[in-house]
């Protein structure tokens, strides 16, 4: 252990601003000048334990929109902190350009240096490299992008009514998962200048085509901006279907929608995609982010900056983080993501520098290269969790673990053991995490394959079914409803067998009067 | 690097939220509220209450994987003694949803959502369909009426509201003060010069020394203003809202031995509830406390709710107080009576005459409403001396009702029923 050169930053739980700032920049040099992170401007707010209550109900943004789930979200969490039941988190951090990190005030001044190893430099950095954030999302761009969507809701809700923006961002949300695009291209850079003008026009093109005549027709003619011709409508189709992103297909083509219910479609839609890359690493980011913490304190240690008292608080927090119950205990709840994501991380390390005769054979392009940090830098750049298990995953991690691939067939009186932790068995346990953390395989693949737009209206839309896994049928009864809703016309949904193409079972429904 | 502090911003940023929740859940909240009230004491009425809601309205359905069949995969942490090509047999019940960790982690925590009211929103729901009866008919009255009342004076305002009287006080003190040169003091020495000029050989110097008085005399004039904007007040009115519709609501209560611990209870909550109900609905209500044995007497809520007092029991008493009161202090040409009174039942028969006489001749004609509680630990078949009498005053009025109540189950129906907005209508 290095000599404790300097004097030590804190001593005791209190905390101040200047402290704060003091330890950042010790953090900062470690994490910058030592570990080589690339972060975006980091901006840390101390907030209360109600606000950061608050915060959670709004998907953890600072501002959002105004809806009725949230509020349902806001009294089960408040219900739960009351009772005790659920502790808060010690900081949430958005991705977004200053990144923005959520401190409370109740943590001490161990945990605030915690918190900001964990958050301003992990997460950020995260944030900043990774391709699927880079590709996606626009950090610069969304928290004005969020401003303008409270704005134009809250605006919607004055001229229509609390009801009909209601009945159009539940249904909207009721399709999120369904609202993604899941190749680039596509993609178009949001600017919040643009939405505001696009929006603006849409309105005073309705305001200037306005007769007072027309009100008086008995078929009043749908008030469709876009009137397409017969061959050009066929050849939208052909370009348009199948067309996996629901809620991008209702904004464009729904016939019966007026402008700013698209307008509130592609606010949800836009979210839906801002979140996708978060929910397609939860393990790589949440393991950066544990990592550099863990690195970060270990060194500041080193360095004499923090005292062994607070290394042991840390500690305690730490190991609290990256506990992974086995699957028989009670407090069992899936892979910890923490967990897994931080020992794949530490073992790459040890790939790296101290590499076994087994990791030689596994992981030859990396193995003993003496450069831990520039392999996980590469990693934490163009993986996403699936690619990243697939590719990183060692024996070591997955014998510590005792990972076992355990198949459940409906059909099948027993479930059968298929693979665990050996040499038989690591690359098909490793293959079925990975696939179980492939997002697109656990959503539901639902698209629309079928439009008539000239006569029945009728909206088809077909679930490829994996491995007999059908929908869950009131749920989406349900859910058809709000399709209905916003497609204006009758809807079905096939459910068939993706591989046989063989239909299994129907739904349909009509929109409520 | 920058760190801001906002610990200080505006709290509760969700409440637009909580009340776009609240007001979406409110028939599945309003069912909870009223299972609630039955199990709640009335004293407990302004808390708040947790609530569970059976999620109907504030459901987030959306597409997801059934829980039954198909094949399923899954990788699991913490194998202990599992072999490859190890059958496991399911464990029964199980639906053949994987192993129950898996099954609950796939989200099933939607059926009963709880949370919290808070005591506002509860007595919002609470009172949400009941309305004092008869007063709807005076709604449109209800609407505040401010008229001007006299405030004092102010230093500005419009030229018709100027308090002249005091502007020249004002004015003639700042004169006074400020030694203006009054106007028969320049008269007196402008006669001087002329009667010096008159003269010869004239005394230059004396009138050129009088001519410089006469000018500064001048000046003065000219520099201290006889009204000054100072000096000026005006007369000033605040807008006094004055309720056009006001109503008294009259709790009248046997206090006596015979009222055993239970029934007062009961009493009391049915008042408790009325209090609070009142309070809440109309905010220009005044609610007069009178409680009875053989004599009468108004007293403070706080008395009325906890006061121990014993004797005998005699109804009239309570009812010519009231009666009292109404011609003293409620002038039911201003004011919109309200009665309600609680009893065991019991009283002494001759009195019963009386009270009938009282009600019906005194209290009736000038009570919008008037409602009999009759409190019993059973609810036997057997006529008390006060229902048998108040029976005959309900068939013929309209505006009076009678209720018997047995136990605090019953309280909040009774209550609905006499002020639901059906019953005023």
């Amino acid at each position: 252990m290095a000599a404790l050169a300097n004097k030590p930053l804190f001593d005791g739980p209190e905390w101040n601003f200047e402290l704060i700032g003091r330890t950042y920049e010790a953090i900062e040099e470690i994490g910058v000048g030592e570990m080589g992170l690339n972060l975006y401007k980091n901006q840390i707010e101390v907030i209360t334990a109600e606000q950061m209550l608050d915060a959670y109900s709004s998907i953890g943004m600072p501002l959002m929109y105004r809806h009725w789930s949230f509020g349902k979200r806001f009294a089960r969490d408040e219900m739960m902190y009351r009772k005790g039941a659920r502790s808060l988190a010690f900081e949430i951090v958005i991705n977004s350009d200053p990144c923005i990190n959520y401190i409370m005030e109740e943590n001490s001044m161990t945990m605030q240096c915690l918190v900001m190893a964990h958050a301003a430099m992990g997460h950020n950095h995260f944030f900043k490299n990774n391709y699927l954030f880079k590709q996606w999302t626009q950090a610069d761009a969304i928290l004005e992008y969020l401003a303008f969507a409270k704005r134009f809701v809250a605006e919607c809700e004055e001229k229509y009514g609390l009801g009909p923006v209601e009945a159009v961002l539940d249904a909207a949300h009721a399709l999120m998962n369904q609202g993604v695009s899941r190749t680039a291209g596509a993609r178009r850079r949001f600017d919040p200048q643009r939405e505001r003008q696009r929006e603006q026009a849409r309105r005073d093109y309705e305001i200037e085509i306005y007769n007072e005549l027309w009100r008086t027709l008995p078929n009043a003619p749908p008030k469709e901006e876009e009137e397409r011709t017969d061959e050009n409508r066929a050849e939208q189709r052909a370009l348009l279907l199948p067309e996996e992103n629901l809620l991008y297909f209702l904004e464009k083509n729904a016939p019966k929608l007026e402008g700013w219910k698209r307008e509130l479609i592609r606010i949800v839609r836009v979210l839906s995609q801002y979140f996708y890359p978060q929910r397609q690493t939860k393990v790589m980011n949440e393991g950066c982010a544990t990592f550099c913490h863990y690195e970060i304190m270990q060194r500041m240690y080193e360095k004499g900056l923090v005292t062994e008292g607070s290394m042991l608080e840390f500690a305690h927090m730490h190991a609290a983080v990256v506990y992974q119950p086995g699957f028989n205990e009670k407090h069992y709840s899936g892979i910890n993501p923490y967990a897994l994501g931080y020992a794949m991380m530490r073992d790459i390390k040890r790939i790296c520098e101290e590499p076994t005769d087994e990791d030689m054979h596994w992981f030859p392009d990396f193995a003993g290269n003496q450069d831990p940090l520039g392999t996980l830098r590469d990693a934490w750049a163009n993986y996403r969790d699936e690619s990243f298990v697939l590719q990183f995953l060692s024996p070591k991690v997955m014998r510590d673990f005792r990972l076992f691939h355990l198949k459940n067939d409906a059909d099948s009186p027993t479930m059968s053991v298929e693979a665990i932790h050996d040499e038989q068995g690591y690359r098909k346990v490793r293959r079925a995490l990975a696939r179980q953390y492939d997002v697109s395989q656990q959503d539901p693949d639902i698209q629309v394959t079928d439009a008539d737009l000239a006569g029945s209206r009728r909206l088809v839309l077909t679930h490829y079914v994996r491995d007999g896994i059908l929908l869950d049928k009131e749920e989406c009864d349900r859910t058809l409803m709000h399709v209905a809703r916003l497609w204006g016309y009758r809807v079905r949904l096939v459910e068939q067998d993706a591989a046989t193409g063989r239909k299994i079972r129907e739904h349909e429904t009509l929109p409520l009067p | 690097m920058n760190i801001v502090d906002r610990r200080l911003n505006p709290k509760s940023k969700s409440l637009g939220n909580r009340q776009r929740f609240v007001r979406r859940a409110k028939a599945d909240i309003r069912d909870a509220v009223k299972d609630a009230l039955k199990k709640r004491k009335v004293t407990e009425v302004e808390g708040s209450e947790k609530i569970s809601i059976r999620s109907k309205s504030v459901r987030e359905p959306s597409f997801s994987h059934g829980r039954d069949g198909g094949v399923r995969d899954y990788v699991l942490p913490g194998n202990q003694d599992y072999k490859a090509g190890d059958l496991i047999p399911k464990p029964q019940g199980g639906g053949g949803g994987g192993r129950g960790g898996k099954a609950s982690a796939d989200g099933s925590g939607e059926d009963d959502f709880v949370f919290t009211l808070t005591k506002d929103e509860f007595l919002d729901l609470f009172f949400e369909d009941l309305k004092l009866p008869n007063l709807v008919k005076n709604r449109l009255k209800d609407l505040k009426n401010p008229m001007p009342q006299r405030a004092g004076f102010t230093s500005d305002g419009p030229p018709a509201k100027l308090a002249r009287i005091r502007t020249l006080r004002r004015s003639l003190a700042r004169r006074i003060a400020l030694k203006r040169p009054k106007t028969e003091e320049v008269r007196a020495l402008e006669e001087e010069i002329a009667r010096h000029e008159a003269e010869t050989p004239r005394n230059e110097t004396l009138i050129a020394e009088l001519k410089a008085r006469l000018e500064k005399l001048v000046r003065l004039r000219k520099t201290i203003a006889y009204v000054d904007p100072i000096d000026l007040q005006y007369n000033r009115f605040d807008r006094v809202p004055r309720p056009t519709t006001q109503a008294v609501m009259f709790c009248l209560m046997d206090a006596s031995a015979s009222m055993t611990e239970n029934l007062k209870d009961l009493a009391k909550r049915f008042f408790m509830l009325l209090h609070v109900f009142l309070t809440k609905h109309y905010k220009e209500v005044h609610v007069v406390f009178i409680r009875h044995t053989s004599t009468a007497a108004e007293v403070d809520e706080e008395t009325f709710f906890r006061g121990v007092e014993t004797g005998g029991t005699v109804i009239s008493t309570a009812l010519e107080e009231m009666d009292r009161i109404v011609r003293e202090r409620y002038s039911p040409a201003d004011w919109n009576i309200y009665a309600a009174q609680a009893s065991d039942g019991d009283n002494i028969p001759d009195d019963m005459g009386h009270c009938i006489d009282l009600v019906e001749n005194s209290l009736l004609p000038v009570s919008q409403y008037f409602a009999y509680i009759e409190v019993s630990e059973h609810s036997g078949p057997g006529e008390t001396v006060a229902w048998h009498g108040y029976s005959e005053i309900a068939q013929r009025h309209k505006h009076f009702a009678m209720r018997r109540v047995t136990n605090p189950g019953e309280i909040f129906p009774v209550f609905h029923d006499l002020f639901s907005s059906s019953s005023s209508a």
